[in-house]
């Protein structure tokens, strides 16, 4: 056994908020396993779920996670608002406070915006590009879970063992042992790295699907602009996941073996940790931020009624945003001392983004020019994004300016930036997209009147929750600080900014009721395409049939469908029907799942022989996935004609 | 959206005008006074990008919204425009090239001794940051605070920035912009005060338990006034022991302290080489020691009194 922690450590104790979390957790597990013996579930979820390899279950599986994830990072924000509503406050301790900030952090970039845009890519892509299923479905599903591993381990974090605390950027030399000597950071370490191993496959797949899965007559200039975005996305994602992976392999190493890569004691160097975090970090942004833009410009184009405004420089904009993401990493620590020419290129760089992104607003704008403007509330969301998105762009290039950032840096100017690019670019952009896609996924649409509550209490709370960090940032006021003095004009700011996150909240609530609300009353009479939309995933089912396409589509332009409904090709002939060849479910990747939790819950203990035994699992995993001769199954024609008759009527 | 923006951006002009000071905006020295200027700069530009965006975007999603009388309205579809979308590449680059310019020029000023202080003998100060506190080291005068700095006005300070743990910012807002403090290396910053008064500042750089409370006061004094600090701590002030100096590293926060003499006899942290001193168990709090044996052992973090170290940031003495 290793030294890091001892079976009477296991459980976090002492904390009132803890235990209460702790028996929550407990309460809920019975409940589930209760309820589904109850019901006679578990089969249907091990068929239809566990094992499934379908793109559009799994979209939904990462989409449901992100929304829960969204629950548990949004509370973190709220304790964190609450605590700094009043100086001195003591509800949540100096290290509560740090637990509860980078996990907030952490939980929101990677469990919370990451599985939401990957899900919402696995729902749509598929169907965008008029195909059956991703390149390679049970490594998509291997994806799923391991996202899922990484997820859950980073979230028992806090009742079992210690959550980390050193942000979530975890710094060396504050992440390494000398300084966080207990298993919190180990978490970050491991939970990150798994999760990491499901994101860069999922890079790869989506890579190869979009390269190799279109179907006919879909060139690569004719691509709907949210898969092109995916697709540049995902090239992103495999140029810069690789530097994380080594980065968090290090540390683990640094963590749990001794060595001394980032530490200040034997020879290490801490600001390696900071460069190869923000090589990947900065990218990471644009990671999430890039399926955003994609999202916005087909609602901003579908609802407009109006093509795209200038594809071909929506193009050219997101591949120069995507260089130039790779370019801009120092601008995270200018006031590390580089020198002058360090900063100034770097500044140059950092601002050059500006360009592209300006680009696509006009863009945008011009779209919606002498267009049909619905006020869907798809639509709203990618309204409201259009303004406060230009809000987080012009305060993105004050803090490029290297000089200016000295005394903005690492203030709550910061926070309020960063809030003001990633809430608008994703947050908005996820929720326009659910409101936009749900009838793909479920078969009804969301409540449009319940809607509109989530779409003003989110607003305005989210401009009340974040305008005033500007100024606290002006007044001096630095990021993770749990607590303030008086009579330093803080509190009314502070204040108002808790106030907002009140009402976010409640923005939030009328969502998650517009979910319950619609699941039970709305109508399931759903055309397949109810905004009037543009591209292919509109001419499937509502929801979308397992097999996608009865016949695979033919393209002949930008804006697929809505040719297709233009020139009346949109229907099926009865004898063009053919067998669909689809692949078969598969309980390795849930497997591999569980081993992969296991064997990263002991490396977080060090208790390294039973991580070393548990590994083997890995093993027997791949090689029963090598021995693993299934070629999937065909859909007969009789199906596949019955299925398209229930929704197209006679053939 | 437009509804609720006016008001917000009412309220806090409100904030803004009212409220309690915005450090940044009120500059006490040449660095931090370039720096505003730059800052207010960019807020000239970035207002015009917002009014044009703003005004284009109520325009047009007020013109081309759905209503009653243009249901039956089919937009034509539109490629682009080359011209159209030239324009709105080259006006933002015009500007990022605006903005570069000054950003490259003050960059590199503030690196240098404060213009127009050229020939005056500038006065080095040490400062190290330790867990959690701020440690100054006046190796001319053989002086050592903690938690405040003193500096005589119309005179560069070269701080020389180093760290005996973890990594922090060193910022002072009123008098310039922050720099990184960390182990085993050495940064320097310039700064010079132009009026007597006490400046906040701050560590921003997060760095574990005892962050929030890692602020500190400049105390800029005229030249006779800090000649007269000088001799008072040179007659009253403790002598400096190493068995001191290891106790101040431990972590934990503490208040204000003077000395005579510095640390840097016994190690200076900004060598390459110079011994860390760690004290990994005790950072080994949180889980394991809370309930009775936190707050036994773990009691070296409360906030200091207003006596101590607590401080009027911004009025002048
Ligand atoms: C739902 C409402 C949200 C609230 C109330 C909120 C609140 C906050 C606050 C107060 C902080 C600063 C903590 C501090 O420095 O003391 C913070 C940090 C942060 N937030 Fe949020 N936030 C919200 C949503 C989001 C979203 C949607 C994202 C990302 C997509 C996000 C990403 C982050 C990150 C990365 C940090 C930095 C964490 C760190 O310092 O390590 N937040 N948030
Ligand atoms: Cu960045
Ligand atoms: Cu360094």
């Amino acid at each position: 056994m290793g030294n890091g922690i001892k079976f009477s450590e296991i459980l976090v104790t002492g904390d009132p908020l803890i235990l209460a979390s702790q028996i929550a957790i407990l309460l809920t597990s019975i409940a589930i396993v209760a309820g589904l013996t109850y019901f006679n579930k578990w089969s249907w979820l091990w068929r239809e779920w566990l094992t499934t390899v379908d793109h559009k279950k799994i979209g939904i599986m990462y989409i449901i996670a992100g929304v829960v994830m969204f629950f548990r990072g949004g509370m973190d924000g709220l304790m964190m608002r609450a605590q700094t509503s009043q100086p001195g406050l003591e509800i949540l301790s100096s290290q509560h406070y740090n637990e509860v900030f980078t996990a907030h952090g952490v939980i929101m970039i990677l469990f919370m915006a990451m599985p939401l845009l990957i899900g919402l890519m696995n729902v749509i892509i598929p169907l965008q590009i008029g195909a059956r299923d991703v390149a390679f479905p049970q490594l998509n599903a291997l994806s799923f879970w391991l996202f899922f591993s990484g997820a859950m381990l980073f979230n028992i974090a806090f009742v079992i063992g210690g959550a980390p605390d050193a942000g979530w950027t975890s710094y060396f030399p504050l992440a390494g042992k000398e300084f966080t000597p207990n298993v919190g950071n180990n978490y970050y370490a491991i939970s990150l790295q798994i999760a990491g191993i499901g994101t860069l496959m999922s890079g790869i797949n989506f890579i190869v699907t979009i390269l190799k899965m279109r179907t006919k007559g879909m060139t690569l200039m004719r691509m709907p602009m949210f898969t092109w975005t995916s697709f540049i996305a995902s090239i992103i994602i495999v140029a810069a996941f690789p530097i994380f992976t080594v980065a968090l392999g290090y540390m683990a190493l640094d963590r749990i073996f001794g060595t001394h890569i980032f530490t200040i004691s034997g020879g290490g160097e801490p600001m390696h940790w900071a460069n190869l975090f923000w090589l990947w970090g900065h990218p990471e942004v644009y990671i999430v931020a890039l399926p955003a833009f994609g999202i916005f410009s087909e609602i901003i184009a579908t609802h407009s009624r109006k093509n795209l405004y200038g594809y071909s420089s929506m193009v050219i904009s997101i591949v120069g945003i995507a260089i130039l993401s790779m370019l801009v990493w120092v601008h995270h620590f200018y006031t590390m001392g580089s020198g002058p020419v360090v900063n100034s290129v770097f500044s140059i760089t950092t601002m050059l983004i500006a360009v592209p992104t300006g680009m696509k607003i006009f863009n945008w704008l011009f779209t919606m020019r002498k267009g049909r403007i619905q006020m869907t509330n798809a639509m709203l969301w990618s309204l409201a994004f259009i303004p406060t998105f230009t809000i987080g762009g012009v305060t993105g290039v004050m803090l490029a300016m290297a000089a200016a950032d000295y005394q903005y840096h690492n203030t709550m100017f910061l926070v309020a930036h960063f809030h003001y690019v990633l809430i608008p670019g994703v947050v908005f952009a996820v929720f326009a997209a659910l409101y936009y896609w749900w009838p793909k996924m479920f078969g009804f649409t969301l409540n449009e009147k319940i809607g509109r509550w989530h779409f003003w209490l989110f607003n305005i709370g989210f401009n009340m929750t974040f305008m005033p960090m500007f100024f606290l940032g002006l007044k001096g006021m630095s990021r993770r600080m749990f607590t303030y003095q008086e009579g330093l004009g803080w509190e009314p700011l502070l204040l108002v900014s808790f106030a907002g996150s009140l009402i976010l909240a409640a923005g939030f609530a009328a969502f998650c009721y517009n979910i319950y609300w619609s699941f039970r009353y709305a109508s399931r009479d759903v055309s397949n395409d109810p905004w009037d939309g543009r591209t292919l995933e509109w001419a499937t089912a509502s929801p979308v049939q397992h097999y996608n396409f009865a016949k695979l589509p033919e393209v002949t332009g930008i804006d697929a469908y809505w040719k297709m409904k233009k020139e009346g090709t949109t229907g099926l002939i009865k004898e063009e029907i053919e067998p669909v060849h689809m692949p078969s479910n598969s309980g390795i990747p849930f497997f591999m799942g569980v081993v992969f939790t296991i064997v990263g819950l002991f490396l977080v203990f060090e208790w390294l022989i039973p991580a070393l035994i548990a590994s083997f699992l890995i093993f027997v995993g791949l090689i029963m996935r090598s021995f693993d001769y299934d070629d999937g199954y065909y859909v007969g024609v009789d199906e596949v004609t019955k299925t398209e008759q229930s929704w197209r009527g006679d053939l | 959206m437009k509804k609720y923006f006016l008001p917000l951006f009412l309220l806090s002009l409100v904030m803004f005008l009212t409220g309690c000071e915005m450090v940044v905006f009120q500059p006490e020295g040449p660095q931090a006074r370039s720096i505003l200027e730059l800052i207010n700069f960019s807020i000239v530009m970035m207002l015009f990008v917002i009014v044009v965006v703003f005004a284009l975007f109520i325009y047009i999603v007020w013109k081309y919204r759905e209503t009653a009388k243009n249901k039956d309205y089919e937009p034509e579809e539109e490629k682009g425009s080359i011209a159209l979308e030239i324009t709105w590449t080259v006006i933002p680059l015009l500007i990022v090239i605006a903005l570069t310019i000054p950003t490259v020029l003050v960059t590199f000023a503030v690196e240098d001794v404060p213009k127009g202080y050229e020939d005056k003998e500038p006065i080095t100060i040490h400062v190290t940051a330790a867990d959690w506190k701020w440690i100054f080291s006046y190796p001319e005068e053989d002086i050592q605070t903690v938690n405040y700095v003193n500096i005589p006005i119309e005179t560069p300070i070269l701080f020389k920035l180093t760290s005996a743990s973890t990594m922090q910012s060193f910022w002072v807002p009123q008098l310039g912009g922050q720099k990184y403090a960390m182990a085993n290396m050495e940064n320097e910053l310039y700064l010079l005060a132009e009026r007597p008064g006490t400046f906040m500042g701050r560590n921003t750089n997060f760095n574990g338990q005892g962050y929030a409370y890692m602020d500190f006061d400049v105390v800029a004094k005229t030249e006779a006034d800090y000649e007269k600090w000088v001799q008072d701590v040179k007659q009253t002030a403790p002598t400096l022991t190493e068995e001191k100096y290891m106790h101040i590293l431990y972590p934990g926060v503490v208040g204000r302290m003077t000395f005579n003499e510095t640390h840097l006899q016994w190690v200076n942290h900004a060598d390459h080489d110079a011994q860390i001193f760690l004290h990994q168990e005790t950072y080994r709090n949180y889980y394991h020691t809370k309930g009775e044996g936190y707050e036994r052992e773990y009691n070296t973090i409360e906030p200091r009194s207003s006596e101590e170290g607590g401080h009027n940031h911004g009025k002048r003495d």
